[in-house]
């Protein structure tokens, strides 16, 4: 019983640490005053202010369409390799998995500076596409670390014994071996939205002409003090990650539920 | 072996969508209307200007931002995309200069140039003000709350009094933080002698147990909360807290300091040149340049700006301070690369300890 109780508190402990600085931020979006450091009334003036912001809104929209558009290019990308990747021999699949691993290892730094190279060297201008094409390429090696466990899990011959019961190469793949590996893909999908709302250094140097996101804009604030309109704004961010997480979870618990089922009546068929 | 198929029909097809992507871009680019991309220090320009400046000219503006000097000089010397105008600060443009990365101006295509006052007129680091137009500037000084320092701020000793222990704060900034120490030794701001930077950095090493903290933006709260005295900082966000407070002053030491210029410059890869003049003597304009003066809250090089502003302002010394003051300061210069090194290494040492 006071083992439970400590292994609670330890817990209450942990999410308190983790929480408090972003209920701290919440509250202080609300803040009246320009200071972080008192508090003078509530008002919803930033969040007002935040809209009419014009460099705001649009590093906004681009943030936002940047994330949508690379985290689910990368997860098409990502999954396929995956697949492929499982059907390898061990040793050229262990190959590849570090091959993998390394983009996820590199500094930033390096990354953002050798795709710029790169893009002004075949002569790309600078802009939105070589930004997305960046966030594309730094998400794939996340998706395919989310999906592969989860192929790895799942039995390899999944899709042999789907095939041997009658499915086609397509059905095999969209109703067993996709559905298995759903979570994965999922979960790939918003690590690759998230890392790309985050990232700083490689959107930096590899975007132009005008196109910003928002961690350039607020990183470029930091000279001047952070506005607190960007307080409101991180809340709407991170209330709308919340949502989606929350949204996700529900829907994925519904689906894990029917699979179930079916399994259930499928493998008393079987029997 | 269909699957194979499969995962690269989808490949095929991912790739198909980026190859989409791409020519867009460039279809944005090639129209005949000029587009001016403007690459300035982030929250420094009143955004309504950008739209004015549409407005009158039919010029459509890109407008990107950056956090530092050093982070946009890779972004423009790597090339990728051509920056009209850029803002840099004084020892960076003398980079630029000296690397020939910068067009001559063309004064007689901004005539609004006639407002800059001539304290800034051909300054080191342009000498024949062949380059550049001054934009915003500010001293580095001593920010203090007068209920918890009595005593005159006229010295940087300060920093180094006792009584205020564990209640300074100091500039994370390597060059800034031996501004202090640099001037009371004597030595020049620029100084590439390791030995008197030795000598700076062992005074550092010495006020460091009184040191609150290394910080930047921080300081503003920490300040307002008074939760420190005394801070080494910057006159612009001095001014930004002292509007706040009627506690705080601002002083830069009699030994002398660094001041700061950011300049409006033309880099060599512009491809709208004489565009990028118009947008130089637009924001030179006087009543452009007040009202962005007002907007960013920083010391204007603006002459009818500054006649112009709240006498609240212009009457605080922090914000306008005496030519006398300004006499005794001095901009950085860019140091050759052996001597940044080492500053970098002495301030790691500093802070590892």
């Amino acid at each position: 019983m006071v083992k439970k109780w400590i292994g609670r508190l330890y817990a209450l402990g942990v999410f308190i640490f983790l929480y408090a600085p972003i209920a701290v931020l919440i509250a202080y979006s609300f803040n009246a005053g320009k200071s972080r450091g008192r508090w003078e009334g509530f008002t919803l003036k930033w969040y007002g202010t935040l809209f009419q912001n014009q460099q705001i809104s649009s590093a906004l929209y681009y943030t936002l369409l940047v994330a949508v558009l690379s985290a689910t290019i990368a997860t098409v990308i990502g999954v396929a390799a995956a697949i492929g990747l499982s059907q390898m021999k061990p040793r050229w699949q262990k190959a590849a998995m570090n091959v993998n691993y390394l983009p996820v290892l590199n500094p930033d730094i390096v990354t953002g500076i050798a795709l710029m190279l790169f893009f002004v060297s075949v002569g790309v201008r600078l802009g939105f596409g070589t930004m997305l094409l960046a966030h594309i390429v730094f998400n794939i090696p996340y998706v395919i670390l989310s999906v592969a466990p989860r192929l790895r899990k799942s039995s390899a011959r999944l899709m042999e014994a789907a095939m041997d019961l009658g499915a086609t190469p397509m059905q095999a793949l969209w109703k067993v071996v996709l559905p298995e590996i759903f979570p994965g893909i999922m979960s790939g999908f918003l690590i690759a939205f998230t890392l790309s709302i985050d990232d700083f250094v490689i959107s930096f140097f590899t975007t132009g002409s005008g196109v910003s996101n928002l961690s350039i804009e607020i990183y470029s604030m930091a000279r001047r003090g952070v506005k607190p309109e960007i307080n409101a704004l991180s809340t709407l961010l991170f209330l709308t990650v919340l949502l989606l997480l929350i949204g996700i979870n529900l829907l994925s618990k519904r689906g894990g539920k029917k699979k179930n089922g079916e399994g259930l009546a499928e493998q008393s068929l079987m029997v | 072996m269909k699957k194979n198929w499969l995962v690269a029909a989808a490949l095929l097809l991912c790739i198909a969508l980026l190859a989409g992507c791409g020519p867009k871009d460039e279809a944005d680019e090639s129209g005949d209307n000029v587009t001016l991309t403007v690459y300035n220090w982030g929250e420094y320009m009143d955004p309504d200007i950008l739209t004015q400046f549409e407005e009158e000219t039919g010029i459509h503006i890109n407008y990107e931002v950056y956090p530092t000097n050093e982070e946009m000089y890779v972004k423009l010397s790597k090339g990728g995309t051509q920056y009209d105008l850029i803002f840099p600060s004084d020892y960076m443009v003398a980079r630029l200069i000296a690397e020939d990365m910068l067009l001559p101006l063309d004064f007689e295509k901004i005539p609004n140039s006639q407002y800059t006052q001539e304290r800034f007129l051909n300054m080191e680091y342009d000498p024949d003000n062949a380059y550049t137009i001054p934009y915003f500037w500010g001293t580095l000084g001593i920010l203090y709350n007068t209920k918890l320092v009595t005593e005159p701020v006229d010295s940087w000793d300060i920093l180094w009094d006792e009584e205020y222990a564990g209640q300074i704060i100091m500039l994370d900034s390597v060059r800034d933080s031996f501004v202090p120490a640099l001037s009371l030794l004597g030595y020049p701001l620029n100084t590439t002698d390791q030995s008197e930077l030795t000598q700076a950095q062992e005074m550092l090493m010495e006020q460091k147990p009184l040191v609150m903290a290394y910080v930047v933006d921080e300081m503003m709260d920490m300040m307002l909360g008074e939760e420190a005295a005394i801070a080494l900082t910057w006159s612009g966000a001095a001014v930004s807290v002292m509007v706040e407070s009627p506690d705080l002053a601002y002083s830069v030491p009699g030994e002398g300091s660094n001041f700061w210029v950011d300049c409006m410059v033309i880099p060599k890869t512009s491809r709208y040149v004489e565009e990028a003049h118009q947008f130089i003597d637009f924001l030179c304009r006087p009543d452009i340049a007040l009202k962005n003066t007002e907007w960013v809250g920083y010391s204007t090089t603006h002459q009818d700006a500054l006649d112009n502003l709240d006498a609240e302002l212009t009457s605080m010394e922090a914000y306008n301070p005496p030519d006398e003051v300004l006499e005794r300061c001095d901009v950085f210069l860019d140091l050759p690369a052996g001597t940044k090194e080492f500053m970098g290494e002495l301030w790691t040492e500093l802070k590892a300890e």
